[in-house]
């Protein structure tokens, strides 16, 4: 049935391709219309109109105002932006930070940093599911709390968190009414092409996403910074993005995640339904097919496109490369981490022991993922982690 | 320039040596399911952690004289590389009929990964175990027989 070389990626919270139309709205911007969109002639002015009619398309599907929206070079500057910049600035109002051991790197390693600064931070622990506890930001909280970060969605287990009702626990037990502290910020990088981003419904002060994600170009990322919060640059040159970024803005870039967000607002509940039920079948199979395998975070609380599993005696990037050479293209821990030899951080703050979290595969669905691509999937994976099996020590 | 990076998003091409390749998609003289009573081992070491991610079990024969390893066999939890250094180390002990104990017992890492061609310098540390664990068999032998 399956004699065929396959290619089935299955790696989209890694990164995803550029729809068609999203290239055919860029193209122009590379050869076509070049201009600055700071010159003072009509060609710059044109891009000007550009820059800006994007960016309130963003600020649209965000529900906030235009001047809200902050480009950047992506999804990891962008929380450093938030994370740093915020800190840095508002050091006078307190040094104590909030976040939880499942954020991405892109959060933890400006927190680390600012540890070297004086900071204090909080990581929080999650619970077994992947979901972090609301009642442990509560407690969490003091006086001198400036900022809380909370990621919307994880990266490698795909759980969502309870960001409406962190913002309310956060509003509930600080002064923030008064002194606009904590600041809430979330990564949205891995939710945004599936989940709500209403920022007034979420109740968030800052959000972090990008292009790459949701069929749009990479190198292209957003801030969304809430009017009247304070924070320093990481860049300074020629003031662009209100000084909160400077750069010549990357006007392709910016065209193209505006599209692709809006695209992909528009289209998420039908996408979502069909997604959830290829992730769950795959799950349901995979599970049942390969002995004492687990699935690891919620679920059913989890981005309608995630399946992250735990075969027990089989080593991840062993799995990796044999379903490679089979054209499956998947993911452990996650691809950026997958350089280091570290069991994942994420699967390691829920609790499992170092060889479970060694053993993790993660499958991330799109939006040309097949019911005929899982059926492939769901024979070869159990085939490699039986032959792996065999080999094995444990 | 360096044109050995010139397929970088290529796993096929950067990350392991075809040798490495071989060895991981075809490993030799891995223990099977039920062969171990068939087997009837001198000695069998074990090295490596779960928690580190590798973990290796290595079993020898010996010949009538005791000097010679005749045959092996191993089971190896841990990524490609470690899978792929111990087939490669049973490979090296059992080709022209054997290796002298005396000789096995003076293998490097470094022979190993030369007989790879190589493995990426993050790799090297804690993926190679085979001559650790073929130490450790070769101990529980000598044990054995006391």
């Amino acid at each position: 049935m399956f004699n065929d070389m396959k290619n089935v990626y299955l790696d989209h919270a890694a990164t995803t391709y550029v729809r068609d139309g999203v290239m055919k709205i860029m193209k122009p911007f590379f050869i076509e219309k070049y201009g600055n969109p700071s010159s003072f002639h009509s060609v710059g002015k044109e891009m000007r109109d550009v820059v800006e009619t994007a960016r309130d398309l963003i600020a649209k599907n965000l529900d906030c105002r235009t001047a809200e929206i902050i480009f950047t070079s992506g999804g990891t500057e962008s929380d450093n932006l938030a994370i740093l910049g915020v800190a840095r600035a508002n050091k006078n109002k307190g040094k104590h930070i909030i976040t939880t051991k499942i954020e991405h790197p892109a959060v933890l390693e400006p927190c680390k940093q600012l540890e070297k600064e004086g900071f204090e931070v909080t990581y929080l622990s999650v619970n077994e599911d992947g979901i972090v506890d609301v009642k442990r930001i509560k407690e969490a909280l003091r006086e001198d709390t400036i900022i809380v970060s909370v990621m919307y969605a994880n990266n490698e287990i795909g759980t969502i968190q309870p960001i409406t009702e962190i913002a309310k626990i956060i509003r509930d037990n600080t002064k923030k009414e008064k002194t606009g502290f904590p600041v809430l910020h979330t990564d949205a990088c891995q939710a945004v092409g599936a989940l709500d981003i209403n920022v007034l419904r979420l109740g968030v002060d800052m959000l972090t996403f990008n292009g790459s994600k949701i069929y749009g170009p990479k190198g292209i990322g957003v801030l969304y910074i809430k009017k009247g919060i304070k924070l320093e640059p990481l860049i300074f040159g020629g003031g662009q993005e209100r000084g909160f970024r400077s750069g010549t803005e990357n006007i392709a870039g910016i065209v193209g995640l505006a599209h692709a967000l809006d695209l992909s607002q528009k289209e998420k509940d039908k996408e979502n339904k069909r997604l959830t039920e290829l992730r769950d079948y795959l799950i349901k199979e995979l599970l049942e097919k390969i002995p004492n395998s687990r699935l690891n975070g919620d679920a059913t609380n989890r981005l309608p496109n995630n399946a992250n599993i735990s075969t027990p005696r089989v080593e991840g990037e062993a799995m990796v490369l044999y379903l490679d050479s089979k054209g499956i293209y998947v993911a452990t821990g996650s691809a950026c981490s997958s350089k280091s030899l570290e069991a994942s951080h994420v699967l390691l703050a829920l609790g499992l022991p170092h060889e479970l979290a060694h053993n993790s595969l993660r499958f991330t669905l799109g939006k040309k993922t097949t019911k005929n691509d899982i059926d492939y999937v769901i024979k070869i994976v159990p085939e490699i982690a039986k032959k792996l099996t065999e080999m094995s020590s444990l | 320039m360096n044109t050995d990076n010139k397929n970088t998003s290529d796993v096929k091409d950067w990350f392991y040596s075809e040798e490495v390749k071989k060895h991981f998609f075809h490993p030799i003289k891995f223990m099977k399911d039920g062969e171990e009573e068939i087997f009837k081992a001198d000695g069998v070491g074990i090295v490596g952690s779960p928690a580190c991610g590798d973990m290796m079990r290595f079993w020898v024969k010996l010949d009538k004289t005791k000097e010679k390893i005749i045959d092996c066999r191993w089971r190896t939890y841990g990524c490609a590389s470690a899978i792929a250094s111990t087939s490669a180390l049973a490979e090296m002990l059992t080709e022209n009929g054997g290796m002298a104990i005396e000789d096995a017992l003076k293998l490097k890492p470094k022979d190993i990964m030369e007989r790879l061609n190589g493995l990426p310098a993050i790799k090297v540390h804690c993926s190679v175990l085979g001559d650790q664990a073929l130490r450790a068999a070769v101990e529980d032998y000598r044990k054995s027989i006391k």
